[in-house]
């Protein structure tokens, strides 16, 4: 009798650990935590993305880790970042210590995913960015490799590239400028709202404008949330700017434009606008953000490749809208996650990162590959160039949001002329045509 | 320059202005700091935008709906939430900070985090000493000055003027005197909501429709107030125009700095209560005790 309670009880206790302590690749479900703020259209794009991959990878049956075919649960995890850099850290140590999840993917401020990127290393969670730029965020896993390895970065590419992608749109269009309104020096007026992304790109700005033969007008830093921006348009106006180079993440691209287009300021509006981005913007500036022209990951009509176009189709017939970058988590989950947990048969991070690391794979924007920095360490950073990812310029051209680059872009005086298919030509708005050309 | 740095100020400066009036209008007749007060703002704000954008309602007949439909939620939360506590003027501060952040979290949840936005009423722009205004920044001007005019109309030459400055000045003498001080100080609350409602439908179409939207102009409205002189509408419209043109100076002269226009205008607001704790022309406290 007390041998079979004894009996009992082992068996009772080894329940027990087995229930609690059953390591994650023995689950039923692959446990993706989407994190970002989901009340906001950045967190939205992160969860539509996530769900279009986890219901096309359930519909197939799964994933296969080794022999057992897995299917994907997403967990929500909403970061509310832009308010509350506390509600971002809880959201990532609840994702991971109550709900589980085998890895993450999201984010978006830099300064929020600076902080959730040391919870999930202290978890060795595979942690893909989808947001944030700055440098900094990979430059963590060169450095201190042990540490930080199980991040990457999904989109976008860092900000280094993003101000040289800025400048070649400042090129192409300052040279649009100075031929169609006979402009000897254009000048260029930086306007950036105060945010720690955008410090590098200003320097940057400030350094490169005059050795693109151009001038710059002046510098002016609003609140990333200011609603009244008139006063600095007028300076700038003031300040005889042919050209205004934007840095915007936040609501300030709304006022901004529409103010810009109210007032009919005579300068064209060239840079990063995350809010010029998405399919509201022309209700947001009511008509007013007419001809304003922002880096893009995505435009209706462009196919880079066969998986573009599908994707993009895709998402606007679920979600009634065009995809922004940060619902780029599809990609993530797909293409980053999805094979390369197949190819190591197991849910181990370690596996994981050593296959993902080494990969190079298409995706709807282009091809993923990870960097090395100049000491051939891992970067987990995205690489840029026509082989690989380059992003796109749109503008808003009559209600509609097109791409006008890369349009007979060459890359070096050796390359060949790119122009990906559905690209259309820039055009300068009527208020600047007329006060120029005076 | 000093153009554009005065005409961006004065601009300015008339949309603080036709916030603070109505926030100055409660506190001055019923003692009331109503921490809500550019809620009410924001959910005009909302109910244009529902209104303007889902319903296809003109603009102007979606301004009168949503100035009625907030003056009555602003009575409601009155009379929920702060006539209880009336008397607990800390109370009343936390219970109308409580009542904001619920219309936040209400408006969350109902349209999100997104940035909306509403049609001008007029469109275009006009040039004066070579600086452009849009004709929907001249209305906030010209409007902010006829409200004060209004409101002081109101105050100086009506009956129910009579009462709310009777009451400011003495609740217990007025009620003695056969006034029901709580039917003026609803009525004075339905005025300032009315106001806030009624700056939103003018204001909005300058800014950008968010659930948090009631927070800066919350800052800069305590400033405007405490600068002018807690209490006092004239106080309150002169402030207004300092911190407006303060903030111009900071875009025009530091640029690089157009971020902390915000806190310059705070600053000197601090400046001048250091040399003048009772405000521009509020009533010194040891005379108001």
């Amino acid at each position: 009798m007390k041998r079979s309670k004894f009996l009992l009880s082992v068996l009772l206790v080894a329940c027990l650990v087995m229930a609690v302590g059953m390591p994650a690749y023995a689950a039923k479900v692959i446990k993706i935590g989407v994190i970002g703020p989901m009340k906001f259209v950045q967190g939205k794009g992160h969860w539509n993305g996530a769900i279009m991959a986890q219901e096309e990878i359930n519909a197939r049956g799964g994933l296969w880790v080794g022999k057992k075919k897995l299917k994907v649960e997403l967990v929500k995890a909403d970061s509310n970042e832009f308010l509350s850099m506390t509600d971002a850290t809880n959201a990532m140590e609840l994702a991971i210590t109550r709900h589980k999840v085998d890895f993450l993917v999201g984010g978006f401020r830099t300064e929020a995913v600076l902080a959730m990127q040391d919870i999930a290393m202290d978890y060795k969670k595979i942690f893909i960015g989808c947001g944030a730029a700055h440098p900094e965020l990979c430059i963590r896993v060169a450095k201190d490799y042990k540490r930080y390895k199980y991040f990457f970065r999904g989109t976008p590419f860092n900000s280094r590239y993003l101000v040289k992608v800025c400048f070649i749109h400042m090129g192409t269009v300052g040279a649009i400028l100075k031929k169609a309104l006979n402009i000897p020096k254009v000048k260029v007026a930086i306007v950036a709202e105060k945010a720690v992304w955008v410090d590098p790109m200003i320097a940057a700005a400030k350094g490169f404008i005059p050795k693109m033969g151009m001038e710059v007008a002046g510098v002016w830093r609003p609140s990333p949330v200011a609603t009244d921006v008139t006063a600095e348009l007028s300076a700038i106006q003031r300040a005889g700017a042919h050209m205004i180079f934007t840095t915007f993440s936040s609501s300030v691209g709304i006022p901004f434009a529409r103010q810009a287009g109210e007032l009919k300021i005579p300068a064209a509006q060239v840079g990063i606008n995350v809010e010029a981005q998405k399919d509201g913007f022309w209700e947001a500036t009511e008509g007013k953000g007419n001809y304003v022209m922002t880096m893009n990951t995505y435009a209706r009509g462009v196919e880079r490749n066969e998986l573009e176009k599908r994707f993009v189709e895709a998402y606007i017939k679920r979600f009634g809208e065009m995809p922004t970058y940060t619902a780029d988590t599809y990609a993530a989950i797909i293409y980053g996650l999805a094979p390369t947990i197949e190819e190591a048969g197991s849910l181990d991070a370690d596996k994981i990162v050593a296959i993902l690391e080494n990969r190079e794979y298409a995706v709807p924007s282009g091809i993923v590959g990870y960097m090395k920095d100049a000491q051939g360490r891992h970067l987990h950073d995205l690489k840029f160039g026509p082989r690989y990812l380059t992003s796109l310029g749109t503008q808003w051209q009559d209600g509609k949001l097109v791409a006008v680059w890369p349009y007979r872009w060459k890359p070096s005086k050796e390359a060949p002329e790119i122009t990906y298919k559905g690209i259309v030509p820039y055009k300068i708005a009527p208020w600047i045509i007329e006060e120029h050309k005076k | 320059m000093i153009a554009d740095i005065v005409i961006s100020g004065l601009i300015n400066g008339s949309v603080y202005a036709l916030l603070a009036i109505g926030f100055s209008l409660i506190f001055g007749a019923a003692r009331i700091v109503n921490l809500a007060h550019t809620a009410f703002y924001m959910v005009a704000s909302y109910c244009i935008y529902f209104a303007t954008h889902k319903m296809g309602v003109h603009p102007v007949l979606a301004m009168l709906v949503a100035i009625v439909l907030v003056t009555l939620i602003g009575l409601v939360c009155y009379q929920l939430f702060i006539n209880p506590i009336r008397e607990h003027e800390a109370a009343v501060l936390i219970a109308t900070i409580a009542v904001a952040m619920a219309m936040q979290e209400i408006m969350l949840l109902i349209f999100t985090g997104d940035y909306l936005s509403v049609p001008a009423l007029v469109m275009g722009y006009l040039r004066i000493i070579g600086v452009k205004i849009a004709y929907q920044q001249l209305l906030t001007f010209g409007v902010a000055l006829l409200i004060l005019a209004g409101v002081w109309a109101v105050l100086m030459k009506t009956r129910l003027g009579l009462a709310v400055r009777s009451t400011a000045q003495d609740r217990e003498v007025a009620n003695l005197m056969g006034m029901n001080e709580s039917r003026v100080a609803m009525i004075t609350m339905a005025i300032s909501v009315g106001l806030a409602a009624f700056a939103g439908a003018v204001v909005v179409p300058l800014k950008v429709v968010d659930p948090h939207m009631w927070m800066h102009p919350l800052i800069m409205m305590m400033a405007v107030v405490v600068l002018g002189g807690l209490g006092s509408l004239k106080g309150s419209f002169v402030g207004s125009y300092i911190l407006g043109l303060a903030e111009s100076l900071v875009v025009f002269l530091i640029p690089m700095g157009a971020f902390l226009k915000g806190s310059v205008a705070l600053s000197i607001m601090i400046a001048v209560l250091l040399i003048r704790p009772e405000g521009l022309f509020g009533i010194a406290f040891e005379e108001e005790r």
